[in-house]
């Protein structure tokens, strides 16, 4: 998984159709000291993170897993809100 | 998913004949203040989407969780339209 912080939100109507009940957030990738790495992805949030939240995200085919769905072309979805985070290697 | 604009089609009569059907648009990346970045790939649509419209691609084996795509050789998919992208957080 790979940390993040949701930093908006995408509204898309026409969309895949096991996609219908789901929130789609932009979240940017970051790192243990919560540094921006890379460029922000979308997610489908089946948790129901808030913008701003600290979260983590699954990529690939396993993005699919977190929803009740069996076939969804979906390639992350978040998994996860970060209470804390306790790192000793920076 | 990444966030890209269709800016083109292809046509393919010699291809796999899994691909068959398949509509095939070219999707180019864009970042929050909607440029154009570098890369762009071709996908194939699963919504209806046209030149013009600002779309989300899936990437990766997770292009083949559709109707349209299952079990064929195909890794990036249209999935959505964008209506609004609302970027709430300055990070």
């Amino acid at each position: 998984m790979i940390l993040g912080k949701v930093i908006g939100t995408i509204w898309a109507t026409r969309k895949y159709e096991t996609l219908n009940s789901y929130k789609m957030q932009l979240v940017q990738p970051l790192n243990s000291q919560q540094q921006k790495i890379g460029e922000p992805i979308i997610a489908v949030d089946t948790i129901g993170a808030g913008p701003g939240e600290l979260i983590f995200y699954a990529t690939s085919s396993e993005a699919v897993i977190a929803m009740e769905v069996d076939m969804a072309p979906v390639d992350a979805s978040i998994v996860g809100i970060v209470d804390s985070i306790y790192s000793e290697i920076n | 998913m990444f966030l890209g604009k269709v800016i083109g089609t292809v046509w393919s009569t010699r291809k796999d004949e899994k691909l068959i059907g398949s509509k095939f648009l070219i999707v180019k990346e864009l970042d929050l203040e909607n440029n154009f970045k570098t890369d762009f790939v071709v996908a194939v649509d699963s919504v209806g989407a046209g030149v013009g419209e600002i779309v989300l691609c899936a990437t990766g084996s997770s292009a083949r969780q559709t109707n349209q795509t299952k079990d064929k050789p195909v890794d990036a998919v249209i999935m959505a339209i964008v209506d609004k992208l609302d970027v709430s957080v300055k990070s």
